[in-house]
Protein backbone atom coordinates (compact mmCIF):
# COMPACT_ATOMS: atom_id res chain seq x y z
CA UNK A 1 0.00 0.00 0.00
CA UNK A 2 2.48 2.85 0.73
CA UNK A 3 4.51 1.48 -2.71
CA UNK A 4 1.24 2.98 -4.41
CA UNK A 5 0.93 5.77 -2.17
CA UNK A 6 4.08 6.58 -3.50
CA UNK A 7 3.52 5.97 -7.16
CA UNK A 8 2.40 8.61 -10.10
CA UNK A 9 -0.48 10.70 -9.46
CA UNK A 10 -2.82 9.47 -12.50
CA UNK A 11 -5.98 11.55 -11.46
CA UNK A 12 -6.52 14.67 -9.08
CA UNK A 13 -9.75 15.92 -8.56
CA UNK A 14 -9.63 18.73 -6.25
CA UNK A 15 -13.05 20.76 -4.98
CA UNK A 16 -15.67 19.03 -7.14
CA UNK A 17 -19.26 20.80 -7.07
CA UNK A 18 -22.24 19.89 -9.13
CA UNK A 19 -25.62 22.10 -7.77
CA UNK A 20 -28.95 21.70 -9.66
CA UNK A 21 -31.46 24.35 -9.43
CA UNK A 22 -34.83 23.51 -9.34
CA UNK A 23 -38.09 25.22 -9.08
CA UNK A 24 -40.01 27.45 -11.79
CA UNK A 25 -40.78 31.21 -11.69
CA UNK A 26 -43.20 31.40 -9.13
CA UNK A 27 -41.65 28.91 -6.28
CA UNK A 28 -38.63 29.66 -4.59
CA UNK A 29 -35.44 28.53 -6.05
CA UNK A 30 -33.83 25.33 -4.32
CA UNK A 31 -30.61 24.15 -5.08
CA UNK A 32 -29.42 20.34 -4.79
CA UNK A 33 -25.90 19.50 -3.96
CA UNK A 34 -24.84 16.93 -5.41
CA UNK A 35 -21.56 17.16 -5.04
CA UNK A 36 -20.31 19.53 -2.42
CA UNK A 37 -16.34 19.89 -2.86
CA UNK A 38 -14.73 16.60 -3.60
CA UNK A 39 -11.52 15.85 -3.62
CA UNK A 40 -9.13 12.92 -3.92
CA UNK A 41 -6.11 11.49 -5.15
CA UNK A 42 -5.82 8.62 -7.44
CA UNK A 43 -2.35 6.91 -8.03
CA UNK A 44 -1.27 4.36 -10.68
CA UNK A 45 -2.67 1.17 -10.36
CA UNK A 46 -4.39 1.16 -7.02
CA UNK A 47 -8.45 0.37 -6.62
CA UNK A 48 -9.98 3.17 -4.76
CA UNK A 49 -13.53 2.12 -3.83
CA UNK A 50 -16.36 4.70 -3.41
CA UNK A 51 -19.01 3.80 -0.91
CA UNK A 52 -22.37 5.26 0.44
CA UNK A 53 -26.18 5.37 0.27
CA UNK A 54 -28.28 5.90 -2.66
CA UNK A 55 -28.42 9.45 -3.89
CA UNK A 56 -24.81 9.99 -1.94
CA UNK A 57 -23.49 11.27 -5.05
CA UNK A 58 -21.28 8.65 -6.17
CA UNK A 59 -23.13 8.26 -9.70
CA UNK A 60 -22.54 11.76 -9.99
CA UNK A 61 -19.07 12.08 -9.42
CA UNK A 62 -18.66 9.27 -11.46
CA UNK A 63 -20.18 10.74 -14.61
CA UNK A 64 -18.78 14.05 -13.21
CA UNK A 65 -15.48 12.98 -13.41
CA UNK A 66 -15.74 11.91 -16.93
CA UNK A 67 -17.74 14.86 -18.09
CA UNK A 68 -20.59 13.13 -19.11
CA UNK A 69 -22.48 15.80 -16.83
CA UNK A 70 -20.80 19.82 -16.49
CA UNK A 71 -19.39 19.88 -13.16
CA UNK A 72 -20.45 22.98 -11.59
CA UNK A 73 -16.85 23.69 -10.15
CA UNK A 74 -13.96 22.31 -9.23
CA UNK A 75 -10.99 21.19 -10.95
CA UNK A 76 -9.84 17.19 -12.44
CA UNK A 77 -6.48 16.96 -13.57
CA UNK A 78 -5.78 13.92 -15.47
CA UNK A 79 -1.83 13.17 -16.11
CA UNK A 80 -0.50 16.66 -16.69
CA UNK A 81 -3.69 18.26 -18.48
CA UNK A 82 -6.84 20.06 -16.80
CA UNK A 83 -9.57 17.47 -18.19
CA UNK A 84 -12.10 20.52 -17.57
CA UNK A 85 -10.87 22.82 -20.08
CA UNK A 86 -9.91 20.45 -23.11
CA UNK A 87 -12.26 20.39 -26.36
CA UNK A 88 -11.88 19.12 -29.73
CA UNK A 89 -8.91 16.86 -30.31
CA UNK A 90 -7.46 17.20 -27.25
CA UNK A 91 -10.45 16.08 -25.66
CA UNK A 92 -10.58 13.23 -27.74
CA UNK A 93 -6.91 12.12 -26.77
CA UNK A 94 -7.18 12.33 -23.08
CA UNK A 95 -10.96 10.44 -23.16
CA UNK A 96 -8.78 7.40 -24.63
CA UNK A 97 -7.15 7.38 -21.11
CA UNK A 98 -10.27 7.12 -19.13
CA UNK A 99 -13.05 4.74 -19.92
CA UNK A 100 -15.93 3.82 -17.52
CA UNK A 101 -17.89 0.11 -17.02
CA UNK A 102 -21.61 0.74 -16.68
CA UNK A 103 -23.91 -1.11 -13.93
CA UNK A 104 -26.94 -2.47 -16.60
CA UNK A 105 -25.15 -4.85 -19.27
CA UNK A 106 -28.39 -5.04 -20.72
CA UNK A 107 -28.59 -1.26 -21.75
CA UNK A 108 -25.06 -0.67 -21.70
CA UNK A 109 -24.90 -2.27 -25.35
CA UNK A 110 -26.63 -1.45 -28.25
CA UNK A 111 -28.98 -3.76 -29.30
CA UNK A 112 -28.86 -3.54 -32.97
CA UNK A 113 -24.90 -3.92 -33.27
CA UNK A 114 -22.95 -6.70 -33.15
CA UNK A 115 -19.99 -7.45 -30.67
CA UNK A 116 -17.67 -6.93 -32.85
CA UNK A 117 -18.59 -3.29 -33.47
CA UNK A 118 -19.55 -2.94 -30.09
CA UNK A 119 -15.67 -3.58 -28.80
CA UNK A 120 -14.31 -2.29 -31.97
CA UNK A 121 -16.21 1.30 -31.45
CA UNK A 122 -13.62 2.65 -29.23
CA UNK A 123 -11.21 2.32 -32.35
CA UNK A 124 -13.36 3.79 -34.81
CA UNK A 125 -13.71 6.48 -32.68
CA UNK A 126 -9.92 7.24 -31.80
CA UNK A 127 -9.25 5.78 -34.77
CA UNK A 128 -6.37 3.82 -33.35
CA UNK A 129 -5.32 1.03 -36.28
CA UNK A 130 -4.50 1.73 -39.64
CA UNK A 131 -6.34 -1.34 -41.33
CA UNK A 132 -8.98 -3.77 -41.07
CA UNK A 133 -6.53 -6.57 -39.72
CA UNK A 134 -5.58 -4.41 -37.24
CA UNK A 135 -8.34 -3.91 -35.83
CA UNK A 136 -9.78 -7.13 -36.01
CA UNK A 137 -6.39 -8.44 -34.63
CA UNK A 138 -7.14 -6.02 -31.46
CA UNK A 139 -10.64 -6.90 -31.13
CA UNK A 140 -9.48 -10.23 -30.95
CA UNK A 141 -6.80 -9.93 -28.45
CA UNK A 142 -9.07 -8.04 -25.88
CA UNK A 143 -11.78 -10.88 -26.68
CA UNK A 144 -9.46 -13.54 -25.52
CA UNK A 145 -8.02 -11.16 -22.59
CA UNK A 146 -11.77 -10.69 -21.04
CA UNK A 147 -12.40 -14.66 -21.73
CA UNK A 148 -15.10 -14.24 -24.47
CA UNK A 149 -15.12 -17.23 -27.01
CA UNK A 150 -14.07 -15.23 -30.91
CA UNK A 151 -17.36 -17.63 -32.74
CA UNK A 152 -19.11 -14.83 -31.21
CA UNK A 153 -17.83 -11.88 -32.78
CA UNK A 154 -20.96 -11.64 -35.26
CA UNK A 155 -23.56 -12.25 -32.42
CA UNK A 156 -26.05 -9.32 -31.12
CA UNK A 157 -26.16 -8.91 -27.33
CA UNK A 158 -29.14 -10.31 -26.58
CA UNK A 159 -27.81 -13.78 -27.28
CA UNK A 160 -26.10 -13.88 -24.44
CA UNK A 161 -26.46 -13.76 -20.50
CA UNK A 162 -25.66 -10.59 -17.95
CA UNK A 163 -22.15 -11.97 -17.15
CA UNK A 164 -20.91 -12.24 -20.62
CA UNK A 165 -22.32 -8.83 -21.70
CA UNK A 166 -20.72 -7.38 -19.02
CA UNK A 167 -17.59 -9.15 -19.90
CA UNK A 168 -18.21 -7.33 -23.74
CA UNK A 169 -18.52 -4.29 -21.80
CA UNK A 170 -15.22 -4.61 -20.10
CA UNK A 171 -13.77 -5.92 -23.52
CA UNK A 172 -15.29 -2.45 -24.57
CA UNK A 173 -13.75 -0.47 -21.99
CA UNK A 174 -10.44 -2.15 -22.16
CA UNK A 175 -9.50 -1.89 -25.93
CA UNK A 176 -7.15 1.15 -25.96
CA UNK A 177 -5.63 0.42 -22.57
CA UNK A 178 -6.61 3.21 -20.65
CA UNK A 179 -5.31 4.62 -17.36
CA UNK A 180 -8.23 4.81 -15.65
CA UNK A 181 -11.66 2.52 -15.35
CA UNK A 182 -14.32 3.86 -13.77
CA UNK A 183 -16.60 0.78 -12.71
CA UNK A 184 -20.13 2.01 -11.63
CA UNK A 185 -21.56 -0.58 -9.35
CA UNK A 186 -20.32 -2.90 -12.62
CA UNK A 187 -21.44 -6.09 -10.31
CA UNK A 188 -24.73 -5.36 -8.57
CA UNK A 189 -27.17 -6.59 -11.14
CA UNK A 190 -25.70 -9.91 -11.86
CA UNK A 191 -26.00 -12.83 -10.09
CA UNK A 192 -23.15 -13.89 -6.88
CA UNK A 193 -22.14 -16.70 -8.60
CA UNK A 194 -20.95 -14.40 -11.57
CA UNK A 195 -20.22 -11.25 -9.21
CA UNK A 196 -16.82 -13.20 -8.33
CA UNK A 197 -16.03 -14.33 -11.54
CA UNK A 198 -16.42 -10.58 -12.87
CA UNK A 199 -14.39 -9.27 -9.80
CA UNK A 200 -11.57 -11.84 -10.30
CA UNK A 201 -11.56 -10.59 -14.04
CA UNK A 202 -11.20 -7.23 -12.91
CA UNK A 203 -8.67 -7.68 -10.60
CA UNK A 204 -6.44 -9.80 -13.16
CA UNK A 205 -7.13 -7.18 -15.56
CA UNK A 206 -5.63 -4.68 -12.82
CA UNK A 207 -2.32 -6.79 -12.40
CA UNK A 208 -1.86 -7.44 -16.30
CA UNK A 209 -2.50 -4.11 -17.50
CA UNK A 210 -1.97 -1.68 -14.60
CA UNK A 211 -4.81 -0.20 -14.69
CA UNK A 212 -6.37 2.37 -11.80
CA UNK A 213 -10.28 1.67 -10.51
CA UNK A 214 -12.32 3.90 -9.36
CA UNK A 215 -14.47 1.54 -7.75
CA UNK A 216 -18.39 2.23 -6.87
CA UNK A 217 -20.64 0.33 -5.22
CA UNK A 218 -23.05 -0.08 -2.51
CA UNK A 219 -22.29 -3.38 -1.54
CA UNK A 220 -19.40 -3.03 0.95
CA UNK A 221 -18.20 -6.59 1.04
CA UNK A 222 -17.06 -6.45 -2.15
CA UNK A 223 -15.50 -3.34 -1.84
CA UNK A 224 -13.39 -4.84 0.78
CA UNK A 225 -12.51 -7.43 -1.28
CA UNK A 226 -10.78 -5.16 -4.13
CA UNK A 227 -10.55 -1.54 -3.15
CA UNK A 228 -6.93 -0.73 -2.05
CA UNK A 229 -8.38 2.68 -0.41
CA UNK A 230 -12.05 3.45 0.25
CA UNK A 231 -13.76 6.96 0.27
CA UNK A 232 -17.29 7.09 2.37
CA UNK A 233 -20.08 9.56 0.34
CA UNK A 234 -22.29 10.99 2.24
CA UNK A 235 -24.87 13.71 0.85
CA UNK A 236 -22.29 14.87 -1.37
CA UNK A 237 -19.51 14.90 0.66
CA UNK A 238 -16.83 13.25 1.24
CA UNK A 239 -16.96 11.71 5.15
CA UNK A 240 -13.89 9.24 5.74
CA UNK A 241 -11.31 8.28 2.88
CA UNK A 242 -8.28 5.82 4.06
CA UNK A 243 -6.98 2.63 3.33
CA UNK A 244 -9.21 -0.24 3.06
CA UNK A 245 -8.36 -2.24 5.69
CA UNK A 246 -8.45 0.62 8.26
CA UNK A 247 -11.67 2.00 7.64
CA UNK A 248 -13.41 -1.45 7.98
CA UNK A 249 -11.50 -2.43 10.85
CA UNK A 250 -11.62 1.14 12.51
CA UNK A 251 -13.74 3.70 11.16
CA UNK A 252 -13.77 6.92 12.78
CA UNK A 253 -16.58 9.12 11.27
CA UNK A 254 -20.09 7.94 12.69
CA UNK A 255 -21.74 7.54 9.21
CA UNK A 256 -19.52 5.23 8.23
CA UNK A 257 -19.78 3.02 11.38
CA UNK A 258 -23.40 2.85 10.63
CA UNK A 259 -22.93 1.88 7.76
CA UNK A 260 -20.37 -0.62 8.87
CA UNK A 261 -23.23 -1.93 10.73
CA UNK A 262 -25.35 -2.41 8.21
CA UNK A 263 -23.38 -5.01 6.75
CA UNK A 264 -25.34 -8.36 7.38
CA UNK A 265 -23.31 -11.01 9.53
CA UNK A 266 -23.64 -14.66 8.68
CA UNK A 267 -23.25 -16.26 12.15
CA UNK B 1 -37.09 -7.99 -33.23
CA UNK B 2 -34.86 -9.78 -35.28
CA UNK B 3 -35.02 -10.54 -39.09
CA UNK B 4 -36.33 -13.94 -38.86
CA UNK B 5 -38.63 -13.35 -36.04
CA UNK B 6 -40.22 -10.64 -38.24
CA UNK B 7 -40.76 -12.89 -41.08
CA UNK B 8 -42.00 -15.23 -39.08
CA UNK B 9 -44.51 -12.98 -37.43
CA UNK B 10 -45.33 -11.45 -40.93
CA UNK B 11 -46.09 -15.18 -42.37
CA UNK B 12 -48.70 -15.83 -39.60
CA UNK B 13 -50.56 -12.77 -41.06
CA UNK B 14 -52.47 -13.71 -44.25
CA UNK B 15 -53.74 -10.45 -44.65
CA UNK B 16 -50.48 -8.94 -45.45
CA UNK B 17 -49.21 -11.43 -47.44
CA UNK B 18 -51.77 -10.65 -49.88
CA UNK B 19 -50.90 -7.45 -49.58
CA UNK B 20 -47.62 -7.89 -50.30
CA UNK B 21 -48.47 -10.11 -53.04
CA UNK B 22 -50.80 -7.34 -54.26
CA UNK B 23 -48.12 -4.22 -54.17
CA UNK B 24 -45.60 -6.47 -55.00
CA UNK B 25 -47.92 -7.36 -59.20
CA UNK B 26 -48.57 -3.18 -58.94
CA UNK B 27 -44.41 -2.31 -58.72
CA UNK B 28 -44.02 -5.30 -61.79
CA UNK B 29 -46.79 -4.01 -63.86
CA UNK B 30 -45.51 -0.34 -63.26
CA UNK B 31 -41.98 -1.25 -64.01
CA UNK B 32 -43.18 -3.35 -67.13
CA UNK B 33 -46.15 -0.91 -68.31
CA UNK B 34 -44.76 -0.56 -71.93
CA UNK B 35 -44.74 -4.18 -72.57
CA UNK B 36 -47.89 -4.96 -70.80
CA UNK B 37 -50.03 -3.00 -73.30
CA UNK B 38 -50.43 -2.10 -76.88
CA UNK B 39 -51.73 0.78 -76.39
CA UNK B 40 -50.11 4.27 -75.89
CA UNK B 41 -51.87 6.04 -72.96
CA UNK B 42 -52.28 9.67 -74.65
CA UNK B 43 -52.95 8.57 -78.29
CA UNK B 44 -56.37 9.52 -79.05
CA UNK B 45 -58.57 7.75 -81.29
CA UNK B 46 -61.87 9.39 -81.84
CA UNK B 47 -63.40 6.63 -83.41
CA UNK B 48 -63.20 4.66 -80.64
CA UNK B 49 -64.64 6.85 -78.18
CA UNK B 50 -66.38 5.63 -75.16
CA UNK B 51 -66.44 1.43 -75.61
CA UNK B 52 -68.08 -0.61 -73.17
CA UNK B 53 -65.35 -3.15 -72.13
CA UNK B 54 -64.46 -5.59 -74.55
CA UNK B 55 -61.98 -8.06 -75.52
CA UNK B 56 -59.84 -5.40 -77.60
CA UNK B 57 -60.28 -3.18 -74.41
CA UNK B 58 -60.78 -5.11 -71.36
CA UNK B 59 -61.98 -2.29 -69.37
CA UNK B 60 -63.51 -0.21 -72.18
CA UNK B 61 -62.12 3.40 -73.74
CA UNK B 62 -62.73 7.16 -72.68
CA UNK B 63 -63.88 10.34 -74.91
CA UNK B 64 -60.86 10.53 -76.32
CA UNK B 65 -61.01 6.58 -77.21
CA UNK B 66 -57.76 6.25 -75.11
CA UNK B 67 -57.41 2.77 -73.47
CA UNK B 68 -58.96 2.92 -69.51
CA UNK B 69 -56.51 0.09 -68.82
CA UNK B 70 -53.50 1.34 -70.28
CA UNK B 71 -54.13 4.81 -68.65
CA UNK B 72 -54.79 3.13 -65.57
CA UNK B 73 -51.45 1.55 -65.71
CA UNK B 74 -49.59 4.69 -66.52
CA UNK B 75 -51.30 5.82 -63.79
CA UNK B 76 -50.11 3.62 -61.10
CA UNK B 77 -46.64 4.41 -62.16
CA UNK B 78 -47.55 8.27 -61.21
CA UNK B 79 -49.36 7.10 -58.00
CA UNK B 80 -46.95 4.90 -56.64
CA UNK B 81 -44.25 7.23 -57.23
CA UNK B 82 -45.61 10.07 -55.37
CA UNK B 83 -46.21 8.01 -52.77
CA UNK B 84 -43.50 6.24 -52.58
CA UNK B 85 -40.86 9.74 -53.29
CA UNK B 86 -42.77 11.95 -51.10
CA UNK B 87 -42.81 9.41 -48.17
CA UNK B 88 -39.15 9.53 -48.35
CA UNK B 89 -38.95 13.02 -48.70
CA UNK B 90 -40.93 13.33 -45.78
CA UNK B 91 -39.30 10.58 -43.98
CA UNK B 92 -35.62 12.17 -44.47
CA UNK B 93 -37.12 15.57 -43.12
CA UNK B 94 -38.64 13.98 -40.26
CA UNK B 95 -35.92 11.65 -38.94
CA UNK B 96 -33.42 14.46 -39.00
CA UNK B 97 -36.01 17.09 -37.04
CA UNK B 98 -37.59 14.83 -35.02
CA UNK B 99 -33.97 13.55 -33.66
CA UNK B 100 -32.82 16.98 -33.59
CA UNK B 101 -35.46 17.60 -31.23
CA UNK B 102 -35.21 14.60 -29.11
CA UNK B 103 -31.56 14.46 -28.88
CA UNK B 104 -30.55 18.27 -28.22
CA UNK B 105 -33.97 18.61 -26.61
CA UNK B 106 -34.51 21.94 -24.55
CA UNK B 107 -34.91 25.54 -27.49
CA UNK B 108 -34.50 23.16 -29.99
CA UNK B 109 -37.10 21.05 -29.03
CA UNK B 110 -39.69 24.09 -28.23
CA UNK B 111 -38.81 25.38 -31.46
CA UNK B 112 -39.13 22.15 -33.39
CA UNK B 113 -42.03 20.72 -31.12
CA UNK B 114 -43.74 24.07 -32.08
CA UNK B 115 -42.94 23.90 -35.72
CA UNK B 116 -44.56 20.35 -35.37
CA UNK B 117 -47.44 21.46 -33.71
CA UNK B 118 -47.95 24.21 -36.66
CA UNK B 119 -47.86 21.87 -39.07
CA UNK B 120 -50.11 19.04 -37.66
CA UNK B 121 -52.93 21.61 -36.95
CA UNK B 122 -53.35 22.90 -40.55
CA UNK B 123 -55.77 20.98 -42.34
CA UNK B 124 -53.96 19.11 -45.05
CA UNK B 125 -55.53 18.83 -48.41
CA UNK B 126 -56.25 22.63 -48.00
CA UNK B 127 -52.64 23.15 -47.05
CA UNK B 128 -51.19 21.04 -50.08
CA UNK B 129 -53.80 22.83 -52.27
CA UNK B 130 -51.76 26.29 -51.75
CA UNK B 131 -48.60 25.08 -52.22
CA UNK B 132 -49.46 23.11 -55.33
CA UNK B 133 -51.13 26.76 -56.14
CA UNK B 134 -47.94 28.59 -55.49
CA UNK B 135 -45.61 26.25 -57.22
CA UNK B 136 -47.68 24.76 -60.07
CA UNK B 137 -49.08 21.61 -61.50
CA UNK B 138 -46.49 19.20 -62.05
CA UNK B 139 -45.23 15.44 -60.79
CA UNK B 140 -41.79 17.04 -58.97
CA UNK B 141 -44.24 19.55 -57.24
CA UNK B 142 -46.23 16.76 -55.62
CA UNK B 143 -43.31 14.87 -54.67
CA UNK B 144 -41.82 18.20 -52.69
CA UNK B 145 -45.11 19.93 -51.57
CA UNK B 146 -46.53 16.25 -50.11
CA UNK B 147 -42.92 15.26 -48.84
CA UNK B 148 -42.35 18.77 -47.29
CA UNK B 149 -46.30 18.68 -45.39
CA UNK B 150 -46.27 15.06 -44.16
CA UNK B 151 -43.00 14.91 -42.18
CA UNK B 152 -44.61 16.40 -38.77
CA UNK B 153 -45.88 12.75 -37.99
CA UNK B 154 -42.74 11.28 -38.18
CA UNK B 155 -41.21 13.63 -36.37
CA UNK B 156 -43.15 13.60 -33.78
CA UNK B 157 -42.87 9.36 -33.62
CA UNK B 158 -38.76 9.54 -33.63
CA UNK B 159 -38.88 12.11 -31.12
CA UNK B 160 -40.25 10.50 -28.67
CA UNK B 161 -38.49 7.26 -29.58
CA UNK B 162 -35.05 9.32 -28.96
CA UNK B 163 -36.32 10.97 -25.74
CA UNK B 164 -36.52 7.08 -25.09
CA UNK B 165 -33.08 5.68 -25.64
CA UNK B 166 -31.03 9.12 -25.78
CA UNK B 167 -30.47 8.25 -22.17
CA UNK B 168 -29.69 4.55 -22.50
CA UNK B 169 -25.88 3.51 -21.02
CA UNK B 170 -24.66 2.70 -24.70
CA UNK B 171 -25.03 6.18 -25.76
CA UNK B 172 -23.48 7.74 -22.65
CA UNK B 173 -20.88 5.12 -23.68
CA UNK B 174 -20.39 6.61 -26.90
CA UNK B 175 -19.99 10.24 -25.60
CA UNK B 176 -17.49 8.52 -23.11
CA UNK B 177 -15.37 7.43 -26.05
CA UNK B 178 -15.43 11.02 -27.48
CA UNK B 179 -17.96 10.08 -30.13
CA UNK B 180 -19.91 13.07 -31.81
CA UNK B 181 -23.40 13.93 -32.13
CA UNK B 182 -23.37 12.22 -35.86
CA UNK B 183 -22.12 9.28 -35.11
CA UNK B 184 -24.72 8.71 -32.41
CA UNK B 185 -27.45 9.74 -34.61
CA UNK B 186 -26.48 7.95 -37.10
CA UNK B 187 -24.51 4.47 -35.84
CA UNK B 188 -26.68 4.77 -32.79
CA UNK B 189 -30.04 6.08 -33.06
CA UNK B 190 -30.95 5.58 -36.81
CA UNK B 191 -30.62 1.51 -36.59
CA UNK B 192 -33.23 1.99 -33.70
CA UNK B 193 -35.23 3.96 -35.59
CA UNK B 194 -35.45 2.27 -38.85
CA UNK B 195 -37.93 -0.60 -38.13
CA UNK B 196 -40.34 2.14 -37.18
CA UNK B 197 -39.39 4.50 -40.68
CA UNK B 198 -40.27 1.88 -42.28
CA UNK B 199 -43.70 1.38 -40.84
CA UNK B 200 -44.46 5.36 -41.21
CA UNK B 201 -43.27 5.44 -44.41
CA UNK B 202 -45.31 2.04 -45.46
CA UNK B 203 -48.61 3.59 -43.68
CA UNK B 204 -47.76 7.10 -44.89
CA UNK B 205 -47.77 5.89 -49.26
CA UNK B 206 -51.63 5.50 -49.05
CA UNK B 207 -52.25 9.06 -47.34
CA UNK B 208 -50.29 10.54 -50.41
CA UNK B 209 -51.97 8.50 -52.91
CA UNK B 210 -55.19 9.49 -51.55
CA UNK B 211 -53.65 12.89 -51.66
CA UNK B 212 -52.27 13.33 -55.03
CA UNK B 213 -55.44 11.79 -56.51
CA UNK B 214 -57.27 14.46 -54.73
CA UNK B 215 -55.29 16.88 -55.83
CA UNK B 216 -55.46 15.54 -59.74
CA UNK B 217 -58.96 15.56 -59.30
CA UNK B 218 -59.14 19.22 -58.55
CA UNK B 219 -56.61 19.69 -61.32
CA UNK B 220 -53.77 20.59 -58.69
CA UNK B 221 -51.92 17.46 -59.13
CA UNK B 222 -50.66 15.59 -62.60
CA UNK B 223 -51.43 18.11 -65.78
CA UNK B 224 -54.43 16.63 -67.58
CA UNK B 225 -52.85 14.50 -70.75
CA UNK B 226 -50.78 12.39 -68.15
CA UNK B 227 -52.72 9.79 -67.15
CA UNK B 228 -53.87 9.64 -62.95
CA UNK B 229 -56.01 7.95 -61.06
CA UNK B 230 -57.19 11.42 -59.93
CA UNK B 231 -57.46 13.60 -63.03
CA UNK B 232 -59.34 10.39 -64.78
CA UNK B 233 -61.56 10.03 -62.39
CA UNK B 234 -62.08 13.67 -62.38
CA UNK B 235 -62.76 13.52 -66.33
CA UNK B 236 -65.05 10.93 -66.11
CA UNK B 237 -67.50 12.39 -63.70
CA UNK B 238 -69.42 13.98 -66.89
CA UNK B 239 -70.38 10.34 -68.38
CA UNK B 240 -71.10 8.52 -64.81
CA UNK B 241 -74.66 7.72 -66.22
CA UNK B 242 -73.93 6.68 -69.46
CA UNK B 243 -70.64 4.95 -68.92
CA UNK B 244 -70.33 4.09 -65.31
CA UNK B 245 -67.17 1.29 -65.62
CA UNK B 246 -65.09 4.65 -66.93
CA UNK B 247 -65.10 6.26 -63.14
CA UNK B 248 -65.09 2.72 -61.39
CA UNK B 249 -62.13 1.28 -62.87
CA UNK B 250 -59.50 4.01 -61.75
CA UNK B 251 -61.31 4.53 -57.97
CA UNK B 252 -60.58 0.24 -57.77
CA UNK B 253 -57.27 0.85 -58.80
CA UNK B 254 -57.19 3.43 -55.57
CA UNK B 255 -59.10 1.30 -53.24
CA UNK B 256 -56.91 -1.35 -53.84
CA UNK B 257 -53.19 -0.25 -53.51
CA UNK B 258 -54.61 2.34 -50.71
CA UNK B 259 -55.79 -0.83 -48.65
CA UNK B 260 -52.77 -2.88 -49.81
CA UNK B 261 -50.81 -0.69 -48.54
CA UNK B 262 -53.02 0.02 -45.13
CA UNK B 263 -52.69 -3.69 -44.78
CA UNK B 264 -49.55 -4.47 -45.48
CA UNK B 265 -48.46 -1.60 -43.21
CA UNK B 266 -50.44 -2.63 -40.21
CA UNK B 267 -48.78 -6.50 -40.52
CA UNK B 268 -45.62 -4.75 -40.64
CA UNK B 269 -45.95 -2.92 -37.71
CA UNK B 270 -47.71 -6.04 -35.78
CA UNK B 271 -44.56 -7.97 -36.92
CA UNK B 272 -41.93 -5.30 -35.86
CA UNK B 273 -43.61 -4.93 -32.35
CA UNK B 274 -45.35 -8.28 -31.29
CA UNK B 275 -46.43 -7.15 -27.75
CA UNK B 276 -48.23 -3.70 -29.10
CA UNK B 277 -51.04 -5.45 -30.88
CA UNK B 278 -50.63 -9.02 -29.70
CA UNK B 279 -54.39 -8.95 -28.30
CA UNK B 280 -55.65 -8.25 -32.08
CA UNK B 281 -54.32 -11.17 -33.73
CA UNK B 282 -53.65 -11.54 -37.10
CA UNK B 283 -56.90 -10.25 -39.12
Amino acid sequence: MTKKAMSEVLLKVSNLKKYYNSGSLFQKKKTLKALDGVSFELHRGETLGIVGESGCGKSTLAKSIIRLIEPTAGEIILGDKDFRKLSGQNLKEARKHIKMIFQDPYSSLNPRMTVNEIIGEPLDIAKAYKDVEERNKKIENTMETVGLDLSWKNRFPHEFSGGQRQRIGIAKAIILNPDIVICDEPVSALDVSIQAKIINLLLRLQRELNISYIFISHDLSVVRHIADRVMVMYGGKVVEEGITEDIFSNPKDDYTKTLLESIPYII
Amino acid sequence: MYHSDILKNMAKNKIAILSAMILICLVIICIFAPFLTPYDPNKQALNDRLLAPSMTHLWGTDQYGRDILTRCIYGCRISLSVGIISQLIATFIGYFLGVAAGYFGEIVDDIISFIIQVFSSFPFLLFAMALMYALGAGKVNLYLSLGFLSWAATARLIRSKVMEIKNQEYIQACKIDGGSNLRIILKHLLPNCIPMLIVSITLGIPNAILSEASLSYLGLGIPVPTASWGNMIAESQQFIRSNTYYSLFPGLCIIVTVMAFNMFGDGLRDALDPKLHSQKGGL
